[in-house]
């Protein structure tokens, strides 16, 4: 394609790439393939009392599994849920990708926690990116090691309000607001709308989503759209009506801790060096 | 692979199945939504596999005034058991690193249902036509050998233009010159044809040449093309325009504008 310029530019489809002569491939670049794949592996390492109860055969009970995906729905999780005490670390996922470097356990973008006096109770916080070619593989694996009898899966994602396609403008000056989006085997009531075509889910929500759709797994989505780029408390609350329906295990604390709080908030702190 | 959505698993043997290839314009699976639409398919299973990017959606057939959530995911199988037709769409992108793979899922389950034909839209490039495909129709079909042992009177009837092959090294004026097919754009179009020539299966490909912007009127293109060969509409319908335009087609090019722009 020649631009007015007169410089010419390979043209990239949105719907293709073009499928390259795999014929052409030699052995090192096989090997090459095969070592990123290994690299790109996504793995579960969970504590040794479940790793030992994994290897023998016994899938961890779980009876709720809710999945925070997003800074605004892990942060909300942190400051209302998890500051009660009542959750142990469990487990994390070691992922490698070209925007996630995460090995060690400390900065693995995906972490799990399990209620203390409800064992059947999971918290998945997910804050780092997974690769579109990862976010299947995840899925399988942690609901691999999970049984899924009586099995309800909730998760809380974010995005941007700017994503959100209306035909009535206005309805995007009433941001941050929920969608829903469920699988048939969910029999609940949703407790927001539900997402409207054409808009669409994609990443981990739609892969949890997807596996939990075909395997006739109840599952909800609640997605936020917020007009904030970094998390924030306001986002933040507009997940509350979505943990209401899961009992007394999921109990939010009545006042939000103030240090995560403040944790959280000072990360998207514009900083302006112009009164220095 | 596949997974029924109900109890019990369908039966396609001797269905024709209409399938996209995911290609320039995304103008296959347009058009398989104007099929699916129309003439109000039922869905019947999922293909669950890690080739594809996952999604999820509320229904995109649904009518406007619907309020029922029904899930939709990247690639799921659809019937019509009066036309014995069945229909697979495919709605996100194949991971590249996986589109080998995806190929062969396809053409093994393709195999294993026993479906009577395949036909795979697809599109290609529009700029990359030279001079002889720039004046003609830019419609274009493919057949394999197994199909065309069936269906070689109709494709004569319908006076199609069959894909033409390309010479290697274009420019090298060598009356030996090595001529090989050439999709660009196409996806796994190339592939999934030379594949099924190679196991024997019945399977066509109907592709356009077109450019990626409002491919809205080349999907109607090639699926009233398709309709030609298959009758897939009732043909008595006085109707002008016979598909109707699913939901999800809705705001296609991005939101309402706000006022404040102006």
């Amino acid at each position: 394609m020649a631009t007015f310029f007169g410089e010419v530019l390979s043209v990239y489809s949105r719907a293709v790439e073009e499928e390259e002569d795999e014929e052409d491939e030699n052995e090192e670049d096989k090997q090459i393939r095969r070592e990123l794949e290994e690299k790109r592996e996504v793995r579960l390492l969970w504590n040794p009392d479940l790793t030992a109860s994994l290897k023998s055969g016994d899938k961890l009970p779980c009876s709720d599994l809710i999945i925070a995906v997003g800074l605004n729905a892990a942060s909300f999780m942190s400051v209302y849920v998890l500051s009660s005490a009542k959750w142990d670390r469990v487990g994390h996922a070691s992922v490698w990708n070209e925007r996630s470097r995460a090995i060690s356990s400390e900065d693995s973008p995906c972490i799990f926690y399990r209620h203390k006096d409800n064992p059947s109770v999971l918290i998945c916080l997910v804050t780092g990116y997974i690769a579109e070619d990862q976010q299947f593989q995840w899925t399988e694996k942690v609901f691999d090691s999970l049984q899924q009898r009586q099995l309800s899966v909730t998760v809380l994602s974010d995005s941007f309000v700017a994503e959100y396609k209306t035909a009535d403008y206005v309805c995007r000056g009433s941001a941050p607001f929920l969608r829903s989006l469920h699988t048939s085997g969910f029999s609940d009531q949703p407790v927001c709308h539900s997402l409207e075509q054409p808009n669409i889910l994609t990443g981990l929500p739609a892969a949890v989503l997807n596996h939990c759709q075909v395997h006739r797994i109840a599952a909800v989505v609640y997605q936020c759209y917020s007009d904030v780029i970094g998390p924030d408390s306001i986002s933040m609350e507009t997940f509350k009506p979505a943990l209401t329906k899961l009992g007394r295990s999921i109990q939010l604390v009545s006042s939000p801790n103030t240090d995560i709080l403040r944790k959280v908030a000072k990360t998207t702190d514009i900083q302006s060096n112009l009164y220095i | 692979m596949f997974i029924s959505s109900d109890s019990s698993t369908p039966c396609f043997k001797d269905f024709t199945l209409v399938m996209p290839a995911v290609a320039v314009g995304n103008v296959g699976q347009l058009a398989v939504d104007l099929i699916v639409s129309t003439l109000h398919m039922n869905r019947v299973g999922y293909i669950h596999t890690d080739c594809l990017i996952p999604m999820a959606g509320n229904d995109p057939y649904a009518n406007r005034q619907d309020n029922t959530v029904e899930l939709h995911t990247p690639a799921e199988v659809y019937t019509s058991d009066e036309q014995k037709l069945a229909v697979l769409q495919i709605r996100a992108p194949i991971l590249q690193t996986k589109s080998k793979k995806f190929r062969q899922l396809l053409v093994s389950w393709i195999r294993a249902s026993g479906f009577s034909r395949t036909v795979v839209l697809s599109s290609s490039h529009a700029y990359q036509r030279d001079d002889q495909q720039l004046q003609s129709t830019p419609l274009r079909y493919l057949v394999t050998p197994s199909l065309m042992k069936t269906n070689a009177d109709t494709l004569k009837e319908l006076g199609w233009k069959e894909m033409e092959r390309m010479p290697a090294f274009p420019g090298l004026s060598n009356p030996d010159a090595e001529m090989r097919l050439c999709i660009p754009g196409g996806g796994i179009t190339k592939g999934l044809y030379t594949d099924s020539c190679e196991q024997d299966l019945p399977l066509a490909v109907l592709l356009l040449f077109c450019s990626e912007g409002d491919n809205i009127p080349d999907a109607f293109t090639i699926v009233n093309h398709l309709n030609d060969w298959l009758h897939l509409l009732d043909e008595h319908s006085q109707k002008t325009n016979k598909w109707k335009i699913p939901t999800s087609w809705s705001l296609l090019f991005g939101s309402g504008i706000p006022p404040a722009l102006f």
